[in-house]
Formats: C-alpha cells, structure tokens, sequence
C-alpha cells in the first residue's frame, strides 16, 4: 500500500503505541500535520516548543514511556534545544521529530533552514537526518528503541519536506531494529560480582547512594529486599528521591549541597560506599579531594562512561541496576549496623531542632510550610513537578516521596521553566492522578505561556507559584557569597491571580501559614487549572547547603536564631 | 604516554563529525585522527592518537562506545602494533644541493616524487619519530610545503579483531579497579 513519508511518520508512532504527542506546525511540517487527522494520536498545540520537548519529557518520566515532541524546521528546531538539553543531563527517554528544508534546498541557507543535527549531536543520545522517504520507517523504529534502551536519553529525526510529501510502497515490518555498534545490555564479569560481595559483607559502615537508576531499571522492590537484608542505610540524590520509600527507617534522605547535613555527614565517614544508578553528580559530592576518602566504593551503573569519570572506584559494575541487584542479593550476608545506624540517628537530634517546621509560627509564609502542608494534605500521593531554585531543593527536603516516579524535576541541567510544561506532560501520560506544580515566580515566567495551552487542553493541574520577588536561589548565593548585592534579583511579577483569570482559569493568593490547607483544599476542589500565588518569605534561604566546591562536610547550616524578616515585614 | 586507538566505526554520513565532537565536547585533546576504508564494505577505520594517562584513555574508550555509529574500539597503547606516519614534503632543491638531498632521502629509506628546477617532492614513511628527524634533517635546504597523513596503526600477529563482535563485555570497556 503506498503511503506518503508524512503518513509514514505516524505509522510509527501508532506502532509504537504512542498515544499523545507535543508540538507546533510549521512550513515544512505541514505534510506530517495534514496526515495527523487521519491517526489516531493527540496532538497538543503548544506555546513554545521548548514547552513541547519539556511536556515529552514529563510525560515520559510519569509513564515510563517514551515522549514525543514536534517542531518544524529553523526556529521549530532551535527552539526544542533546552528541553532536549535538559532530558539528555537526566537520561530521558524522547523523541523530537522535526521537519527540515527540501533536500535540495539543505545547505542552501533556505528560509527556515537550520542544521538541526549538528546542533542537537552533544545533546542527544543519537540523531538522524532524513532525506529520503524509504529511510524515515527505520530511522523512527531505530530512534524509539534507543532512546528507550541502555541509559535512555533524547533521539532526534530531522525529515526534509521532500521525504515527508513523496509515496513508497510500504508494509509494516516487525523485524527487530539491528543497531551492531549500539550494545545497551552490558554485563559486567562474575570477579566483579565477587568482590563487591566481599566488600559489602566486610563493611562496618557502609551506605547505599540511590539514584535516578532504581526508578529507570525499575530495581525499587529489589532495592527494597538489599536494603532489609543488608540493613545498609540509604541516601539519595534528587532525580532518586522515591526510588525507595521515605518513610522506611533506613532512608536518610537526601545528599549533596542541599542535602540532609547528617547524610554528608555519613557519606564522609561511611568506610562503603554503594553507588546505585547515580553519577556522582559535582551537587553531589563537592569537593572531589575530600569526598568520602574512608570509603570504598562499588559503582553499578548502567552507561561504562561514568564509571571512575568524577570519583574513582574500587569496583565497577556495568549493568542493569535491577538485575544487578537481583544477582547479588542471595550473596550478600544479612548485616546488623545498628551502631553504624544509632550513630548517624544521633547526628540528625541537631539538625531537628534547627528545622523551620519546628520554629513557632510567626504569622508568616514560608515555601518549606507550604510544602510541607502539601506534603501532608495530598497524603504524599501527588505527582509534584518542581522547577529549579530554592522552592525546588525545600520541595526535595519537605515532599517525602514513598512512591516512584512522583517527583519529575529538572536535576542535571536545571532548566528554569521546566515544571509547567513537564507537569502537563505528565498529567496527560496520567489522567487520573493529581499533578501539582511547584516553581517559583521567575521560572514560572519563563514558560507561563503553557497556562494557555493548558486551558486549551482542558487539563486540570494546581501550579503553587513559591513567589517570593527574587530569583530566590541567586539571591540566596549573594546573601552568602557576594555581600548581599543583590545584582538583576529582584523581579516584579503581573499578578498571577488576574493571570491566571486571563487564561480562562482559577487564580488563589496565599498570605499566611493558617490559609495554605484552605487554599489547597478550594485549588483541589476547582475544575480545571489553578494557579496558588504563595507570597512568601522574602529572603528565606535553603538550608544546609555545601558552597559549591567546598567539602561536603562544610555546610552553612540554618542558625538557630529567627529568621531573617524582610525589610519591609509589618512586623518589624 | 601515547595511547593509539583504533576505532572501527559504520561509513555512514557525520561519522567523523561526532567522533570530533566528542572529542572536543569532553575536553580529549586529539594529536592526530586518520580515517579511511577497511577491507568490510560499508566499515571505516579510524586510528585516534592522543596523549593522555590510562584512566582517560578508558574514559575515551567508553565514551566512543556510546556512539551508536561505533562498531569497536581497541586501544593498542600497551599492545605490540606497527604505526605509520606518511610526510610529502616540498624542498627547495638547486643543481647543487640536489645531490645531498637525494642522499638523505635514501638514509630516509624515502622517495623522490617530482623534481622540477628548484625544488623536490619528497615522501618518506615511517614511524612519527623517523619523519620528525627527516623533516630536521631537511629543514636547512628550504622546506617550502609540507602534509603529514597522521599516524594508521596496526596490531601484530593473530589477534586481529573482528570488525563488529557479536558481545563486547562491559569490563573491555569498563576500567577496573584503580590502585
């Protein structure tokens, strides 16, 4: 049956089982949007195709599946670069289809021609460019099965119209893709095994680092039996965070700048460490020369290039986390740490006592209670969707994660205007959860844009905006590290409230701690989206926090005193 | 020390372009790249030489695994191989010293390719360190124009590997443990 390349892209897509896809039509992608209305496949008109790549993102990290993003050519394509940036630092698995010039034209410097490809080479997993019709089945399959596969990451298919518009013979193939130099499935050899064995049985004091890979192996209910088995404590790092449950006694919370002060603490002093899935991240570490130098290490990670890349390793294990798991866990002895465990549970009596959650309320709003309460209101049951700076890293330290895959952040890039793209992605991939963005009032402009596309969707999420009139982790960085010039972070912002109101939807305002269970419950009760307008504290800051470079053991930890109170605070 | 590492990889369009940028993007500073046929159809060979400890050469390795388009990488730094640089130079020739000339070009175990009035095409092969002393030798003459191939390289004896083995095990390209 002969099919256009434009039909032929959807082919695919139905094949693949895709169901939703994110983008913005254009010159060279009308072809493939003419045939759209014959599939069976939503499209989701986005404001920004940053917003399109970033929705994929969301969508795929709520589901597990792989998110699509379409752009057309030039600006279409560029505009994608942040969201493909930010799915590649965090091993998300998406794919963007963009269209390009007539294969004529490519190199011409044609209207809307831009090349995509080696743009996008550094920041994708793989990428094509497409010029002929019979190529675009293969490239498509070939681009799914890889981003999904090994460490998944972003592929992108760059198809000149002129592919797109002619017809070729086509039936559907269900070979599988052959790929010879691209080798997902690594093992690593029984000696490894062995020794790591050796070393964990051994340990006096050893701790497990748990990331992002737990939640892509799927390796959370056999991380769960080590951890019983093992009696091994457990830190995490943020894209890990409900990898393993935050109220099982042995989670510690998480590591690295802002993380617990008695998981660094412990990391320092551990004689074991156990790198599950993570990458030794430079937030995470600090200062490499003084990192963890007691312990030992075991590095099971999936993508061999990580290994011994930031912190050297006594033993690599390249592998799927999860089977991984599964083979050591009948090898490894059961383990009694409790002095090793009474000894970091006493670190955490000092760290108590500093908490805001334990300060008397004062009458004013801080991001960590609003949190907090949300934390407690919604049962720890809601997908959050965090956007980055300081509401992001009180969210990881306040929102305790039992459940994998409800947190969806943007960790390695930290792409400002991540989280109202990402949530709507990830409120489409699951319509039946509660979907809650948390983003501050400078990222939320970055891509506020979006509340439009979800009120054209008719998707119901509550965005709560942490509004504090600064770029408040910035701010923080010159209060402690510039003498309080505080250069471009100041900003004013519209009133989100009207804003939302704009869009056709619910605008709230929060003032004081006693109204955040109010104002959740009214946001949780309205019919389609709402935006909170949390004015907090001003010049709140995330504690404790590592100085970046500085030993992890170094934090500036939250002073016992009250806090600090804005200048222009009524009850000064 | 100098690590020579042969990478074989699919003769597909922008190969070259993210072998280079993976080198650029991860700051491993390249001495020299060669690219070229095998005898596989549809298989380019390239020899990578860079100057780096073996920890980074590890990290090379891995990191050009990650590339869909690479078949195999093997690093034959510690591995008895044949290296070979290839030099054309043009030197300034007058009906006196041309004599001298060819008589290094012979010490060189080289060729003359062209003569004209004034000056010489020379071709010398050879390992990186025999063409530095030929191009020295031949430096007081007048060395107008001069194009080094960069180094091919080549494993001795059986072990030659296969272009695209079925399974490579990760701890070929994961480093052991560091002491």
């Amino acid at each position: 049956m002969k099919k256009t390349g434009a039909q032929l892209i959807w082919e695919v897509l139905v094949h693949e089982g895709v169901d939703t896809v994110f983008g913005y039509p254009g010159g060279t992608i009308l072809p493939a949007y003419d045939a759209l209305l014959d599939y069976p496949i939503r499209h989701v008109l986005v404001r920004h195709e940053q917003g399109a790549a970033h929705m994929a993102d969301g969508y795929s990290r709520a589901t597990g599946r792989v998110g699509v993003a379409i752009g057309t050519s030039g600006p279409g394509s560029t505009n994608l670069v942040t969201g493909i940036a930010t799915a590649m630092m965090d091993s998300s698995p998406i794919v963007c289809i963009t269209a390009n010039v007539s294969s004529a034209a490519i190199g011409s410097d044609a209207f809307q021609e831009t090349d995509v490809t080696g743009i996008t080479l550094p920041i994708t997993k793989h990428n094509y460019l497409v010029t002929r019709t019979e190529d675009i089945v293969p490239s498509l399959r070939e681009a799914f099965y890889i981003a999904r596969s090994g460490r998944p990451g972003p592929v992108l298919v760059d198809i000149a119209k002129d592919a797109l518009q002619r017809s070729i013979e086509f039936e559907w193939d269900d070979t599988p893709v052959r790929l010879p130099g691209y080798r997902p499935n690594l093992r690593a050899m029984p000696e490894e095994y062995e020794r790591a064995i050796e070393m964990i049985n051994s340990a006096r004091r050893p701790l497990i680092l748990a990331g992002h890979g737990v939640m892509m192996s799927n390796a959370m209910d056999t991380l769960r039996r080590f951890v019983d088995k093992t009696n091994i404590p457990v830190a995490m790092t943020l894209l890990g965070l409900g990898g393993f449950p935050a109220s099982h006694p042995l989670n510690l919370g998480m590591m690295g700048m802002h993380g617990e002060a008695w998981v660094n603490t412990a990391i320092q002093e551990a004689d074991l460490l156990l790198a599950f899935g993570m990458r030794f991240d430079d937030r995470v570490t600090g200062n490499l020369k003084t990192y963890a130098v007691n312990a030992r290490k075991i590095h099971i990670e999936i993508d061999p290039s990580e290994i011994n890349k930031n912190v050297r390793v006594d033993v690599g294990i390249v592998g799927d986390l999860r089977e991984t798991l599964e083979e050591l866990l009948p090898k490894v002895a059961e383990g009694d740490r409790s002095e090793w465990i009474n000894y970091i549970t006493d670190l955490k009596g000092d760290s108590a006592v500093r908490d805001i959650q334990q300060l008397p309320d004062t009458g004013h709003l801080y991001a960590a209670h609003v949190i907090n309460d949300l934390w407690r209101l919604t049962a720890g049951k809601a997908v959050i969707v965090t956007d980055v700076g300081q509401h992001q890293m009180w969210e990881a330290q306040y929102y305790k994660h039992d459940y994998p895959r409800k947190l969806i952040t943007s960790g390695g890039l930290g792409t400002m205007g991540f989280a109202l793209p990402a949530a709507l992605g990830a409120k489409l991939g699951l319509p039946d959860e509660e979907v809650w963005v948390i983003v501050g009032d400078g990222g939320f402009q970055m891509t506020a844009a979006e509340l439009s596309t979800c009120a054209q969707e008719g998707a119901k999420i509550n965005v709560a905006v942490i509004n504090n009139g600064f770029l408040g982790m910035v701010r923080q960085w010159q209060e402690f590290f510039y003498n309080r010039r505080y250069s471009a972070t100041p900003m004013r912002s519209p009133d989100f409230v009207k804003l939302a109101e704009a869009h056709g939807l619910t605008g709230l305002r929060c003032t004081t701690r006693g109204d955040i269970e109010q104002v959740v419950a009214e946001a949780r009760a309205t019919e389609g989206t709402v935006v909170i307008d949390f004015r907090v504290e001003q010049e709140d800051a995330v504690y404790p926090m590592v100085p970046a470079g500085a030993d992890l053991h170094a934090m500036i930890r939250r002073p016992y005193s009250p806090l600090v109170e804005t200048s222009d605070d009524p009850a000064k | 020390m100098q690590q020579t590492f042969m990478v074989y990889v699919e003769d597909k369009p922008g190969v070259l372009n993210r072998v280079a940028s993976l080198f650029r993007r991860r700051s491993f500073n390249i001495e020299s790249l060669t690219v070229g046929h095998t005898e596989t159809p549809g298989v380019s060979r390239m020899t990578v030489v860079m100057d780096t400890d073996d920890m980074t050469a590890r990290r090379v390795e891995a990191n050009l695994y990650k590339l869909v388009n690479v078949l195999r990488v093997e690093n034959i730094a510690h591995k008895r191989s044949v290296i070979r640089d290839l030099v054309l130079l043009k030197v300034r020739a007058t009906f006196e010293t041309r004599p001298q000339i060819f008589q290094i070009v012979e010490v060189f175990q080289g060729r003359v390719v062209d003569v004209t009035g004034e000056t010489v095409i020379i071709e010398v092969t050879g390992t990186e360190e025999k063409i530095d002393s030929a191009i020295e030798v031949l430096n007081p003459y007048g060395i107008i124009e001069m194009v080094r191939t960069g180094m091919v390289a080549m494993g001795c004896g059986d072990d030659t590997p296969s272009v695209n083995p079925e399974f490579v095990h990760a701890s070929a390209v994961a480093p052991g443990p560091v002491q």
